[in-house]
């Protein structure tokens, strides 16, 4: 057991080390917690309060036989938010305390200043625990067991949000405004008097007017243009209860929350743990603690066979951009040397390293980071492989090493933080008010018995049929959610 | 917190025992629940419940793993349709969790789950033994029981409050109204006992395969009695042509070769009761597993027995016919055609592990058409 002002002092001093390297943070609130509030803290992802449901049980239950066998032990959480809060295991030892520190300024360097970050909602906690006060006042007042069933149906749909609609705004307002407009207007390329008839042909233009027309005439398609954020749209349009609608809002609200931090999970991990390492290695270890260190050290980096471990990954990646920039590695001339011994030995000492890696975590993303900065190099260096589910053995294996494949098929995962792209075309689909969904087929398949229930799910809601549009084993097929949940497929 | 993450975690686990009880019938016929001796818990795998969304067929994705392996090396197994790993390779797939289910909480969603009624008790009245137990604590009382730890925290508390405690000078002095004395609680508890015989036909004709169902139905029985009595005592008769009480453990394990008295076991089973165990005073369950190959000549005999000298005794007693490939299965035709007007007698019929589940129900639960008022109505069931 560390005493409180062990750790006060630790905190300190571990504070402004991470300041003088230049770490920008919020302040942070540190917690001891024993390791049963641990195991519950993370349950809730992290936060005190949370709506009820049975799911953060489910992950508590799962987090305790982790713990119990030893599987799994989780040193330090951390919460985006300000002020930061920080949990630390009480049975920490004081060299693990001093490195889970440092990992947590790191964090809130990141959380603070990463730009798909920074834009949460920095009051979340309180937030949560508003949502968790909000539903269950709808379980007293509309029954729990209800509640429960349409917290479980939003929660099937939470994926189905915008995820780039932080910099990406689709609004409706254009369309309107041209709807309004009674005369459809022609653009002209700008031209000097004496040139217009040429450059803007009248007869061409007359054409174009036409075509406006017709359009214009055409019945007017809802929604205008294809949408993602399928929780809006169903918040905003399906006929449902206002208790209902709140809960939607209240899902959608919290998925919106953890995305960005989903899909930076990698650089967030990697930035944190070259941190904690630079800090402990430089600054704070003294002789007899670099063992212990090490160890804990090694053990969060470690890879368990065949499997990616974020922590190290992002590392790994990390210093390779420091070197290549310390160095010089980057830009036309390194590329089109042909030289291999000249480019093994290639090192201009620019130093440039560190200034290059807080571009990175301000600039990127998991997606954006490693497309930039994954190399054929860093692929050979590090083993990375991608693997393959093969059908007649019923085992995975090794696919390739090709590193340009390897670099796609991690750019896949990483894309819609892993979820398939669905898109809403149209809400009136045969006039019907039917709501038409098109899956974005990427090259692979839905997982069709989940693709059907989740559909059910948006039918409970929409009330109307529910058609979904996607192709399964190379066949365009329509499967769709009719009256009283009946299932058709039809391929096109 | 703490609070909170109890009520999702007991709301987990209720769902999941609403799955337990879905699948009982797969748990109770599993041999392996009940193999070791003395357990109290049981440990259940039971899937994570996923919610369905929009997701990837996973298997066609792969994914991105580190360190040695050429082309086309296999790396691990798959697990089975449709229960891909997500992500990048770093998040384990959802492994399915072992749940530990008491035998208890088992029995009581058997129970449930099978609409067993409550078993009676027989004795004339309930045994009620009083106990104290000095488990409260109340304002007055002899000096005696003084409770002097919480006598003094009440005394802090009311200092503290009054702004009379001074840390540095940590004096704290009583008064009578702080005073707390140890007080019984009394409890009232019926004594009721019972006992429970299990005859097992051991003759040539009953293979290892009968026995594993017999010694399955026997456990879950016992259990579903034990629940409902503070002292449950048992005895194994085991008979081929003639009958012996062995010990528990032998019961399931002897072989004997010979023809068949069912006679010899209820003459026996009807001695013991008569030397031991008062009608009066003990809850007495038989129950007799057979192939229902039985001498043809000692039918008589046998159902003689079981009338006039076991059922007058019996709380209830059960026939199951275990089927066996030599059995004919004549004496249970027999035993219903005799006794099917007995309340207190059950017959069923067990071929593999999944029928436990319903031989449960039959030697257990209400009798078919008559104790039910719901049944009243139906035509008596053309199984017997």
């Amino acid at each position: 057991m560390i005493t409180t002002t062990e750790l006060k002092h630790i905190q300190e001093e571990i504070e402004q080390i991470a300041r003088d390297f230049g770490l920008d943070f919020y302040p942070v609130i540190f917690e001891v917690v024993g390791y049963q509030q641990m195991n519950a803290l993370a349950a809730y992802e992290g936060f005190p309060v949370r709506y009820p449901h049975w799911r953060f049980g489910m992950a508590y239950e799962a987090a305790r036989r982790a713990h119990a066998y030893g599987l799994q032990h989780i040193y330090e959480m951390v919460i985006n938010n300000q002020p930061c809060y920080a949990y630390l295991l009480a049975s920490n030892t004081l060299t693990e305390n001093k490195m889970v520190i440092a990992h947590v300024y790191a964090h809130c360097d990141f959380f603070k200043n990463n730009q798909w970050v920074a834009p949460t909602n920095r009051k979340i906690l309180d937030e949560l625990a508003n949502h968790a006060v909000l539903v269950e006042r709808m379980m007293d007042r509309y029954g729990a067991d209800r509640v429960e069933f349409f917290l479980d149906t939003c929660l099937s749909l939470k994926n189905l949000i915008d995820y780039h609609s932080l910099y990406i705004r689709r609004s409706r307002q254009d369309d309107r405004e041209e709807s309004q407009t009674p005369f459809p207007k022609v653009p002209k390329l700008p031209s000097k008097p004496y040139l217009d008839r040429w450059i803007n042909p009248p007869d061409f233009l007359e054409e174009i007017r036409q075509i406006r027309e017709k359009q214009k005439e055409k019945p007017r398609s809802f929604p205008p243009r294809p949408e993602r954020d399928l929780l809006l749209f169903l918040i905003l349009h399906a006929p449902i209860d206002d208790w209902q609608r709140d809960l939607l809002s209240i899902i959608r609200e919290e998925s919106y929350y953890f995305a960005p931090l989903q899909a930076t999970k990698i650089l967030n991990e990697g930035w944190a743990t070259f941190w904690h390492r630079k800090i402990m290695t430089e600054k704070v270890l003294s002789d007899r603690e670099v063992i212990d260190y090490a160890d804990r050290h090694s053990s969060v980096t470690a890879s368990s066979s065949g499997f990616l471990n974020p922590y190290k990954f992002g590392l790994a990646l990390l210093e390779d951009i420091k070197e290549r920039w310390d160095t010089g590695r980057f830009g036309k001339e390194y590329e089109s040397c042909s030289d291999l011994v000249l480019k093994q030995n290639w090192d201009q000492k620019l130093g440039l390293g560190l200034q290059k890696l807080f571009e990175v975590r301000t600039v990127h993303n998991d997606v954006t980071f490693v497309d930039a900065f994954l190399t054929d190099e860093f692929v050979t260096k590090h083993r990375l492989f991608a693997y393959r589910f093969n059908p007649t053995t019923r085992a995975y294996e090794v696919e390739t090493r090709d590193w340009q494949k390897v670099k796609e098929r991690l750019v896949f995962l990483l894309t819609n933080n892993g979820h398939p792209i669905i898109w809403i075309t149209d809400a009136n689909y045969r006039n019907r008010s039917e709501l038409y969904l098109w899956h974005q087929h990427e090259g692979v398949d839905l997982r069709w018995d989940y693709a059907v229930e989740t559909l059910k799910r948006i039918h409970n809601l929409w009330k109307r049929p529910v058609h979904l549009e996607s192709i399964k084993n190379r066949r365009r097929v329509r499967v769709s959610v009719l009256r009283d949940d009946t299932v058709q497929e039809e391929v096109l | 917190m703490a609070e909170r993450i109890e009520r999702d975690w007991a709301r987990f686990r209720d769902i999941v025992r609403g799955k337990i009880r879905q699948n009982l019938r797969r748990y109770v016929a599993h041999r392996d629940l009940i193999g070791r001796q003395g357990r109290s818990v049981v440990s259940i795998p039971i899937p994570q419940i996923e919610l369905p969304h929009f997701t990837y067929q996973w298997e066609q994705v792969g994914g991105i793993g580190q360190g040695e392996g050429e082309e086309g090396e296999p790396l691990w197994l798959g697990e089975e349709e449709g229960s891909g790993r997500g992500g990048a390779g770093w998040q384990p797939g959802l492994h399915p969790i072992e749940l530990e289910v008491t035998i208890e909480e088992m029995v009581a969603l058997l129970g449930e789950e099978l609409e067993l009624p409550a078993l009676k008790n027989k004795s004339a009245g309930p045994m009620e033994s009083l106990h104290y137990r000095y488990r409260s604590l109340r304002r007055v009382g002899p000096e005696s029981l003084r409770h002097f730890r919480r006598t003094y925290r009440e005394a802090l508390k009311r200092q503290l409050q009054a702004g009379l405690y001074n840390p540095d000078d940590p004096k704290v002095i009583p008064i009578q109204r702080d005073k707390r004395y140890r007080a019984p609680d009394m409890t009232t508890e019926e004594e009721s006992r019972a006992v429970i015989f299990f005859m097992m036909d051991v003759s040539g004709s009953m293979g290892d395969r009968q026995k594993e169902l017999v010694r399955t139905t026997a456990f879950w029985i016992d259990q579903w009695i034990k629940r409902h009595y503070q002292g449950v005592e048992h005895r194994y008769i085991a008979h081929d042509a003639a009958a012996r009480e062995v010990s528990g453990d032998l019961f399931y394990k002897i072989k004997e070769s010979g023809g068949t008295k069912i006679s010899s076991a209820y003459d026996l089973c009807a001695k013991m009761i008569a030397r031991q165990f008062d009608p009066d005073e003990w809850n007495i369950y038989a129950f007799h597993f057979s192939d229902g190959d039985n001498w043809e000549e000692d039918d008589e005999t046998a159902l003689h027995i079981l009338k006039d000298r076991l059922l007058p005794t019996l709380n209830l007693f059960g026939y199951c016919q275990v089927k066996s490939h030599w059995g004919t299965g004549r004496f249970l035709l027999e035993l219903s055609d005799e006794v099917d007007d007995f309340d207190n007698v059950r017959t069923t019929e067990i071929a593999s592990e999944d029928q436990i589940f319903d031989a449960i129900k039959d030697l257990l639960g209400r009798k078919e058409g008559r104790t039910d008022e719901s049944t009243m109505f139906q035509s008596r069931p053309s199984t017997l």
